[in-house]
């Protein structure tokens, strides 16, 4: 431990120190210069530096196969070379006598002298200082700035309108998986339905819904949403808005009397939704109600949106509240 | 109370020569002794009790029965597999008088031999795993345990897709198709002893046991490089 402390003390004090005087006498006994290891390190250095740079470009590249894993391997490799610097350093270019003095109280000014000079004179080996210090700041710098590129994705800071629009308009037919467009008769209760917009891009956040019927003198919608449920079929975004997963559970009670009411529950943190109220959270981290998407009824009594959801789909974003959706 | 102990407490019964719950062999006399209070008279319902069996029909009846969830000894509790109250004899007279009380559905008819399972992989992946996990182990819900489906019949599958059993949705033929039903009843038979090509299964519960055991084995590396680049004091 104390060696690490030592390397670290060189390269952070090492620059611009005054030359060693030469009438004090040595506490560290003298190490030879070794080039080889200074460019080993360099080397080192420079690939924690490529490695984390590869981090930010594949981060930033979508169209790369094994996203993740390529993430994953570039940041180990980043520490990986950082740390394999950090032993060379150690064990080939800091003066590596034990000293098994104990360090004096800090008071003493003298004592104090002596510490700084141990610790000069255990970097002595390394004739190329302001070099090593700017490959290690530089490898550094990199694996900073990877770790902070995620920090992209947590939202847009200028323009969030892309993330307001949805497909949905008024008149635009309910669809399944196959394209079929969804009859409100065959909405049965006690199960759950997936629906998307017909003719439109199902991989938008605010395409796909999910549609369950209740009984019409069970809905208690809030003001303004008269007439959004059909013979008390209700609509709504299959993307949670704690973290955008896909609402994939519906809890429904086979004896109402006394078990949980019915809700739309996401699998990944068990955010919990009450259809009946206008998708409000009963349980989990979701921060807001599932938006709800009106509907109407065709005249061939198919399934209709009745205009746009009632809030923003997706997961939060700062002033999400106060957007509507496009 | 366990299925063990119920078990006790009737063959103490029968030692004393008391009248058994199990004494009745009609379907009606085996109804009225032991559904009657919370199911009503012709399985009328009785709120806050138990709902109504008027259109339940024999599907619903037999699963309820063959799994042990009924009888339930407090409405409030959530039914758990144990052994059947009843034998089977005493089974299919009760199956046969509950079905009487309407046009309900009948026991379905499986055939997991028929089925694929991959594509039941598909479909258990797509309207079961969210519940009870991908290889069936069971699970946790707002509000309910998930049961395992290790000990869950072909039938009983079916029965309980089509059902929804306590807060589980059902799944209608527009949902899952009877030949989707097939693989689905395959698969879950398949799940009962999977094909472990990792070696660890680890209960197969996903990824927490198995991040756990990534970071004891990445611990224990790391370890291992310390004692290597590493030196003991010389004291």
């Amino acid at each position: 431990m104390r060696r690490w402390l030592v390397a670290l003390g060189v390269l952070v004090l090492g620059r611009g120190r005054r030359p060693p005087r030469l009438d004090r006498e040595r506490i560290v006994p003298e190490g030879l210069p070794s080039r080889g290891a200074e460019v080993l390190v360099l080397a080192l250095f420079g690939l924690t530096a490529l490695s984390a740079i590869a981090f930010i470009v594949v981060y930033a590249w979508d169209a790369i196969p094994h996203q993740t894993q390529s993430l994953g391997l570039a940041i180990g490799l980043a520490f990986a070379f950082l740390s394999a610097a950090l032993i060379v350093i150690a064990h080939r270019l800091v003066v590596a006598e034990e000293l098994e003095d104990d360090y004096p109280p800090p008071a003493h000014p003298v004592e104090q002298e002596e510490i700084e000079q141990l610790v000069e004179e255990s970097g002595d080996r390394m004739t190329r200082k302001r070099l090593l210090i700017l490959g290690g700041g530089a490898a550094g710098l990199a694996i900073g700035a990877a770790l902070v590129t995620p920090a992209a994705s947590l939202g847009p800071v200028l323009r969030v309108a892309p993330l307001l629009r949805t497909p949905w308009r008024r008149g635009l037919r309910l669809v399944d998986e196959r394209g079929r467009p969804y009859s409100a008769d065959e909405i049965e209760e006690g199960t759950f339905y997936t629906a998307f917009p017909e003719g439109a891009d199902r991989e938008q956040l605010g395409a796909p819904l999910v549609v369950v019927r209740l009984e019409p003198a069970a809905l208690d919608l809030p003001d303004g949403r008269e007439g959004w449920a059909p013979d008390g079929i209700l609509a709504y975004s299959k993307i949670c808005t704690h973290a955008a997963c896909a609402i994939a559970l519906y809890r429904t009670p086979t004896f109402p009397d006394v078990q949980p009411r019915p809700a739309l529950v996401c699998p990944c943190h068990y955010s919990t939704f009450d259809p009946a109220t206008g998708g409000t959270v009963l349980f989990g981290p979701a921060g807001r109600p599932l938006p709800q998407l009106p509907l109407e009824l065709g005249g061939g009594g198919e399934l209709r949106a009745g205009g746009n959801f009632s809030g923003p789909v997706g997961p939060a974003w700062w002033g999400v509240r106060s957007k509507k959706p496009l | 109370m366990p299925a063990g102990l119920i078990r006790l407490v009737l063959l103490g019964a029968l030692a004393l020569g008391l009248p058994a719950a199990a004494g009745a062999t009609t379907g009606a006399g085996l109804y009225s002794e032991n559904c009657l209070r919370c199911h009503g008279v012709g399985g009328s319902g009785v709120s806050g009790q138990g709902p109504s069996l008027r259109r339940v029909g024999a599907r619903a009846a037999d699963f309820y029965l063959r799994t042990g969830y009924m009888p339930l000894r407090d409405p409030e509790q959530q039914p758990w597999r144990r052994h059947p109250r009843f034998s089977d004899a005493q089974i299919a007279a009760l199956v046969g008088y509950v079905a009487s009380f309407g046009h309900g559905p009948p026991v379905p008819a499986v055939h997991p031999e028929h089925g694929s399972v991959s594509q039941g992989l598909r479909v258990f992946t797509e309207h079961c795993a969210g519940c009870h996990q991908v290889v069936a182990e069971g699970g946790y819900v707002v509000g309910a345990r998930v049961p395992p489906l290790d000990r869950s019949t072909p039938t009983q599958i079916a029965e309980a897709v089509r059902i929804g059993p306590f807060l589980m949705p059902r799944f209608p033929e527009s949902q899952i198709s009877r030949r989707d039903l097939d693989s689905l009843a395959a698969y879950v038979e398949y799940a009962k002893n999977p094909d472990d090509r990792g070696g660890w299964a680890l209960g197969h519960v996903g990824p927490v046991p198995e991040g756990l055991v990534s970071w004891l084995l990445a611990g224990a590396a790391l370890v291992a490089v310390c004692a290597l680049i590493g030196r003991r004091g010389t004291e």
